[in-house]
């Protein structure tokens, strides 16, 4: 009679399966196509998707494109530590560093413009997590990502680290502005 | 061959060598559990805003420890235990290669305290996951190696415990559902293991200078091929003592073996592939690949635990219903054993399983949505969901139930162990939508100062992301307290609760010395087929209330997917 013994006909296989669970199987198995091409249908219909470009990089190849850009676009800088803050043109090739315990540097973009954002570590892995807009992404080191990004709310917007790494963690926090 | 002996209030014959080894497998969990519970309180003070106990560093060696604790070496010790239960002592069978058991268990106690050392010496607070390039102390990596071959001892020891009942004929016919259940946790954790060993092998050998450099994506990837068939490890078993449990104290037989050993199957063909879910927002990971892993080819895995989610409960329905239990569409459950730890543990467990774990993991799992979860604290509050109230509670349901059957102690204090699966069950489902709230607020996980305390620039968290950390915080302090209350109860009892005939002493208890040669005189008889039942209830619903439940799991996932839809469509244009 119970769950811990042998089932009770030795030929269990050949049980007819009784209808409240047919019927529950169908429908869950109706939900589960639907959860799944839920994720095609986004890729085509829906306006969030990631790109898949990415390229092996390394922190040589990688700091010098930052800071070609920030020599470029600078157009102030900010606090004591001197952050620059880069105001790229819309379309643009714009760069962020994660480095222990810094996101380099601050960028400055406009409202409803769409960037080709690049992101790589200078060290250990990264989280990219814009707030309170709540755009999260990993940072691999050795991996440059690039996102086409369309900032469509102007305010100001903090770069939590959400992949821990290291006591200073907590620390490093960046900034992007998004300008009407 | 009188190595047996019988247990008088279930009729379960226990080999020596299996009881011996389930004790102290069982032990080793509830120590580990013990300390992972002290250390969840550091980390559950300095979460809380207002209180933020502790310094960064040890937050963060607080936090590793407890992830390892908790995660890795309780809900393994105890599984090893399951699956000398499901093996030896359900199929009446001797213990296959009891040294190498052993052997097993020495390795696994030795990693579990060789890692444990290594992060309380503090150089290796480098969270559970050990991202590379983030470096721990070589033995940090080398425990977790030993405790992983102990458990592959583990693994094999069931197997050849399963051969032997097979090449014995202990038993009639096919094996039981709930062995059949443990049978798919230890395939997955042979798959589990192997992933294990393929990473952190070559992470101990570059940690200790023979390699030089270790890809952290190839690194993140067959990591995650450990770390989250682990939990589906957690998931076969423990959805297996889910079935035992109902069969335990409702008398409860499954629905249709076929539905359920089929639902079994899916999961060892598709979890594996959830490596997945931690990869979504990666570099350089094609789409394709992304849908087809993180849906488990199709959703089969997620259909696998609906298809359990009905039978399951619709079982424990049927067997209430044929003891008379049958006015209305929920008589069978208000009339249920609440009072028995070890059901309402289950039953708990089963529904914050279903209802968040389930549904948060699937929604967290889907391509796009993650990017607005991924390492947001909402991630613990998922995984608590179905490892501290899905795996844990459960586990701890069969060890209130185990105290008087293994150990041969009267339970103390009864009256606590009725109310602390509830206590458990709801302070921890507090703690785990609150921190779903803060989550969606985009509050991280593993972040020592939501205040960002030194930190150059400035980010402001809104007054409500506070408001439900704190929430949380206290849902999380009291969890840690039921948590105390079961480890109260079951040491407790060990020590102090009153011996039951045949009765081990405690020294023996503890050490897992086998009860004295006469005890072991029981000689098993073959382990006959359950009991036919007559046809019944296949035109129509045999289980109408478990439909209902099953409906509204239904309902609330659809609701609350569709939400986090358009939550993802109001963030910014991303491709």
């Amino acid at each position: 009679m119970t769950s811990y013994l042998p089932p009770a006909q030795r030929i269990w296989w050949n049980v007819p399966v009784g209808r409240q669970e047919i019927v529950w199987i169908t429908i869950a198995l109706i939900w589960c196509l639907i959860l799944f091409f839920m994720m095609p249908y986004w890729h085509v219909y829906g306006k969030q998707n990631l790109s898949t470009e990415a390229y092996k990089t390394t922190p040589a190849q990688y700091g010098p494109k930052v800071q070609a850009m920030i020599d470029k676009y600078t157009v102030r800088t900010e606090t004591e530590q001197q952050i620059p803050v880069v105001a790229p043109p819309a379309g643009s090739d714009i760069y962020m560093l994660a480095r222990l315990w810094q996101w380099w540097p601050i960028l400055e973009l406009e409202k409803g413009k769409t960037y080709r954002l690049h992101l790589s570590s200078m060290d250990w892995q990264h989280g990219f997590s814009v707030q309170p807009v709540n755009i999260n992404m990993q940072v691999v080191p050795g991996y440059e990502m690039v996102l086409n990004i369309t900032p469509d709310v102007a305010g100001e917007y903090g770069v939590v680290c959400n992949e821990y790494c290291g006591i200073g963690h907590h620390t490093m926090l960046g900034r992007i502005y998004v300008k009407e | 061959m009188s190595n047996f002996r019988l247990c008088p209030d279930t009729g379960l014959f226990f080999d020596k060598n299996a009881e011996s080894l389930m004790k102290v497998h069982a032990v080793a969990a509830v120590v580990s559990l013990l300390v992972a519970g002290l250390l969840a309180l550091g980390v559950a003070l300095t979460r809380w805003p207002a209180v933020h106990l502790l310094p960064a560093d040890q937050f963060y060696m607080f936090l590793t420890a407890h992830g390892i604790d908790a995660l890795l070496f309780w809900i393994i010790f105890f599984e090893i235990a399951i699956l000398y239960f499901a093996g030896s002592t359900l199929l009446r069978v001797r213990l296959a290669a009891p040294k190498w058991a052993w052997l097993g268990f020495a390795l696994m106690l030795i990693g579990a305290v060789t890692t444990n050392v290594a992060i309380f010496q503090g150089n290796s607070s480098v969270m559970m996951t050990s991202y590379v390039p983030m470096q721990a102390a070589p033995h940090f990596y080398l425990g977790l190696i030993l405790f992983a071959v102990g458990a592959l001892i583990g693994c094999f020891v069931f197997f050849g415990t399963l051969v032997i009942a097979k090449t014995e004929n202990t038993y009639e016919g096919s094996v039981p559902l709930v062995t059949f259940g443990a049978i798919t946790a230890a395939i997955i954790a042979v798959f589990t293991i192997a992933s294990g060993a393929i990473i952190l092998v070559p992470t101990f050998l570059w940690s200790i200078g023979y390699i030089s450099h270790i890809d952290p994506e190839m690194y993140r990837i067959i990591w995650w091929a450990m770390g989250h068939s682990s939990q589906q490890i957690n998931v076969a078993a423990h959805v297996s003592v889910w079935y035992l449990v109902a069969g335990l104290t409702l008398g409860a037989r499954p629905m249709s073996e076929k539905v359920s050993r089929f639902a079994f199957l899916l999961y060892i063909f598709f979890l594996q592939l959830a490596s997945a879910h931690h990869i979504l927002v990666d570099p350089g990971v094609s789409a394709e690949w992304k849908i087809f892993n993180t849906s488990y080819a199709m959703y089969l895995a997620v259909l696998a635990s609906m298809i359990h989610g009905l039978t399951v409960p619709g079982a424990m329905e049927v067997a209430q219903r044929e003891k008379g239990y049958t006015h209305g569409l929920f008589e069978w459950l208000r009339k249920a054993p609440w009072g028995n730890p070890a059901f309402s543990s289950t039953f708990i467990s089963l529904v914050i399983f279903g209802f968040i774990g389930g549904i948060t993991g699937v929604v967290m799992g889907t391509e796009q949505i993650n990017l607005i979860i991924h390492n947001t604290i909402y991630v613990p509050a998922h995984f608590h969901a179905t490892v501290a109230v899905g795996t844990t509670l459960t586990f701890m349901g069969l060890a209130f139930f185990l105290i008087p059957v293994l150990f041969r102690r009267q339970m103390i204090l009864p009256t606590l162990a009725k109310w602390q699966p509830f206590l458990f069950g709801g302070s921890m489902t507090v703690l785990i939508l609150f921190m779903m709230g803060a989550g969606t607020l985009g509050v991280s996980r593993r972040h020592w100062d939501m205040d960002f305390a030194g930190a150059a620039l400035s980010f402001e968290y809104s007054g409500m992301a506070y408001t439900l950390m704190g929430i949380a915080g206290i849902g999380a302090v009291v969890a840690v307290i039921s948590g105390g209350a079961f480890l109260l109860i079951t040491v407790g009892s060990l020590l102090f609760g009153k011996k039951l005939e045949p009765s081990a002493g405690i020294l023996q208890s503890f050490l897992g010395v086998p009860l004295s040669a006469d005890t072991y005189n029981a000689k098993p008889e073959i382990l006959p087929m359950a009991a036919p039942v007559e046809e019944h209830g296949s035109a129509g619903f045999e289980a109408p209330g478990t439909f209902v439940l099953a409906m509204v799991l239904l309902v609330s996932f659809i609701v609350y997917y569709f939400i986090n839809w358009k939550y993802l469509a109001s963030v910014w244009p991303l491709s």
